[in-house]
């Protein structure tokens, strides 16, 4: 039982960055439906840049905020150039441009800092808080981190005429168009966005994965498939169904075994879709012929 | 190709210029023929090697392409399939000591049948869902092949050596020269097949299930049946694609089918021109040899070098080369 409750708090730890990077794949999926493949690499650029900021003597939350803020006008610069060109382009022709943003990156970390595992400093202390044995500093750190997160998020998108602007641009660009908001920019704070949540799930979990130029790509994919599982178009199901995969992955690799832990949490949500092809909260989409 | 996401629709000709078209057609297919014959008696065996492989992967883009392109299903797991063709065919040589030959229509077939299996429960999943259970699929595969139950048929990481088949004596060929036609003899009977199976009834209601899957259905197409037949077909090409490659390289290893040769089929299909028979060759030339010229440009980023090629074909025609040509074509006759 104590193992149980010890699987589960740090699967909601690790849950947290999977919800963080779903939510980034949900804010770009509303606004053009295309889930962005290169989301887990442009996290993990971010974190290395703050790896090196750290190396050259930054203050770890200094660090933080130059990375956070490097990510946005990366996020920003990405859509501006590569991503807009493609725009009205065949969705499988823009994933494919996904997906060479992914090498490229990937390709480029290992390029630049070598592809020697590096450890990444945490924030938090390194004794448990509370003198409790269930849950280290850092996973109840980066749960509240990303918590946090979240709020500010809902708090932006709910009560800021900017937030409202982009919410309008994601649901309807042609009215919003008219109503004179710059649908193009809102796409691309869109995609600033999404990069910088992207830069602070991957500084939150390279402390236990470790810093290399693969380490995003389970992340990603648990991500993917957590905000399937809430459904892709509700950010609050994507935020939750990320916390879900996270337990159930931590669960079923303490009772499977981690050899097929993927496979068997892969195989839990596609079970889970067939039954309710939507997602857990996601919209039932009505077609008109 | 101006706005939507719907690919391009198959040409639709009037027909007194279709006898016209049809003759120039055989005519282009003729040629590419010659030139496939002749092509392993000018370069050295390692190069003949890299064709018999281009062969192989056009068969798996072309089964691709009929799921993706014709029918509209985004599969990002096709690697498992290519996966159960090759080792299908490796554990039939290696554990039953059957000849080579024979093992390809074994492999398509237990391919069929696993991909109409997974076909039916996909019913259920459309799009980025869909791609999810695929890419599940194609996770799962190595370590299926890695686990202990199976480890006497697949031998583990290990994998399985296959022993190179030796030329029938009297025709004087290299045994890559022997592979590489024995593999375009499989690429000619299976595009033959492809391209009866597309131009016809079955290819268009394939293509209505893509645009128009309610009105196909009120049309009395079986949307369900043909889904999850065309599911099966798709995994049939694709598994003897795997099967023909593994003779060809002489060997398989759970690590050869990661997810990452799923991904670069998906690439194979978008660069060569979705819904187009044709672009499974150009796709499959992209897939084996640009890699190498990056890896030529940059030893240190190979990969950067692939992504940025990516891009600039994605720039340049993102309705992949066939339908690049397409538009060429069109204009030229104006």
């Amino acid at each position: 039982m104590d193992q149980l409750i010890h699987q589960i708090l740090s699967g909601l730890a690790t849950g947290g960055i999977y919800a963080s990077v779903a939510l980034a794949l949900v804010m770009i999926y509303q606004a053009t439906h295309l889930v962005n493949f290169a989301q887990g690499e442009l996290a993990m650029f971010a974190t290395y840049l703050a790896w090196a900021l750290i190396q050259a003597g930054v203050p770890y939350w200094g660090a933080f905020a130059i990375t956070v803020v490097s990510a946005f006008v990366g996020g920003v610069l990405i859509e501006r150039i590569i991503i807009r060109p493609v725009e009205n382009a065949p969705i499988l022709a823009v994933v494919i441009v996904f997906i060479a943003l992914l090498v490229i990156f990937n390709s480029l970390a290992g390029w630049i800092f070598s592809y020697t595992i590096k450890p990444f400093p945490s924030p938090f202390p390194a004794e448990p808080l509370f003198g409790n044995s269930y849950v280290s500093s850092h996973e109840l750190g980066s749960m509240a981190i990303t918590l946090v997160v979240l709020l500010m998020l809902f708090v932006f998108f709910r009560y800021t005429p900017l937030g409202l602007a982009m919410r309008a641009a994601a649901q309807n660009p042609e009215s919003s168009r008219l109503v004179g908001i710059r649908v193009g920019w809102m796409l691309a704070l869109g995609w600033g966005l999404a990069a910088a949540i992207g830069a602070i799930a991957g500084m939150m979990v390279a402390p236990t994965v470790f810093l290399e130029p693969n380490m995003m790509g389970g992340i990603l994919l648990y991500a993917f498939a957590g905000a399937l599982l809430g459904g892709i178009d509700s950010p609050g199901g994507a935020v939750l169904g990320g916390f879900i995969v996270g337990v159930l992955e931590n669960v079923v690799g303490a009772y499977v075994g981690t050899e097929l832990k993927l496979t068997v949490a892969l195989i839990v949500i596609v079970g889970v879709l067939v039954v309710r092809p939507s997602g857990l909260f996601g919209k039932v989409h009505v077609t008109r012929v | 190709m101006e706005t939507t996401a719907a690919p391009l629709t198959m040409p639709a000709a009037p027909a007194g210029v279709d006898a016209a078209r049809r003759r120039r057609h055989l005519i282009g297919v003729a040629i590419l023929l010659v030139a496939a014959c002749v092509l392993p008696f000018l370069v050295g065996n390692y190069r003949v090697f890299q064709l018999t492989l281009v062969l192989a992967y056009s068969i798996a883009l072309l089964g691709l392409n009929m799921l993706t392109g014709y029918n509209g299903q985004i599969s990002l797991g096709h690697g498992a399939f290519y996966a159960i063709g090759a080792y299908t065919a490796a554990i039939l040589m290696d554990k039953f000591g059957m000849p080579y030959w024979m093992t390809i229509p074994i492999a398509g077939a237990v391919c069929l049948i696993a991909g109409f299996l997974f076909g039916l429960p996909a019913l259920r999943l459309e799009g980025l869902y869909l791609a999810l259970a695929t890419f599940a699929l194609g996770v799962a595969m190595p370590q299926i092949l890695k686990h202990k139950s199976l480890e006497q048929w697949t031998g583990g990481v290990q994998g399985i050596v296959i022993v190179k088949p030796e030329a029938p004596e009297g025709l004087g060929l290299s045994q890559d020269q022997w592979l590489y036609f024995f593999t375009l003899a499989w690429v000619v009977l299976m595009f033959f097949i492809g391209w009866n199976l597309l131009r016809g009834r079955i290819g268009r209601a394939m293509v209505a299930i893509r645009d128009q899957p309610v009105a196909a259905q009120a049309m009395g197409v079986n949307t369900s049946l043909y889904k999850s037949l065309t599911f099966g077909v798709s995994a049939l090409y694709t598994g003897v694609a795997g099967a023909l490659g593994s003779i060809a390289i002489q060997f398989v290893a759970p690590d050869s089918f990661t997810i990452f040769l799923s991904i670069t089929l998906v690439v194979g299909v978008v660069v060569g021109g979705l819904a187009s028979i044709s672009g499974a060759i150009y796709g499959a030339l992209f897939i084996q040899f640009v890699p190498n010229v990056a890896d030529q440009l940059s030893k240190a980023a190979p990969w950067a070098i692939y992504g940025v090629f990516l891009l600039a074909f994605m720039y340049l025609m993102p309705t992949g080369v066939a339908g690049f040509i397409r538009i060429l074509r069109a204009r030229l006759k104006r």
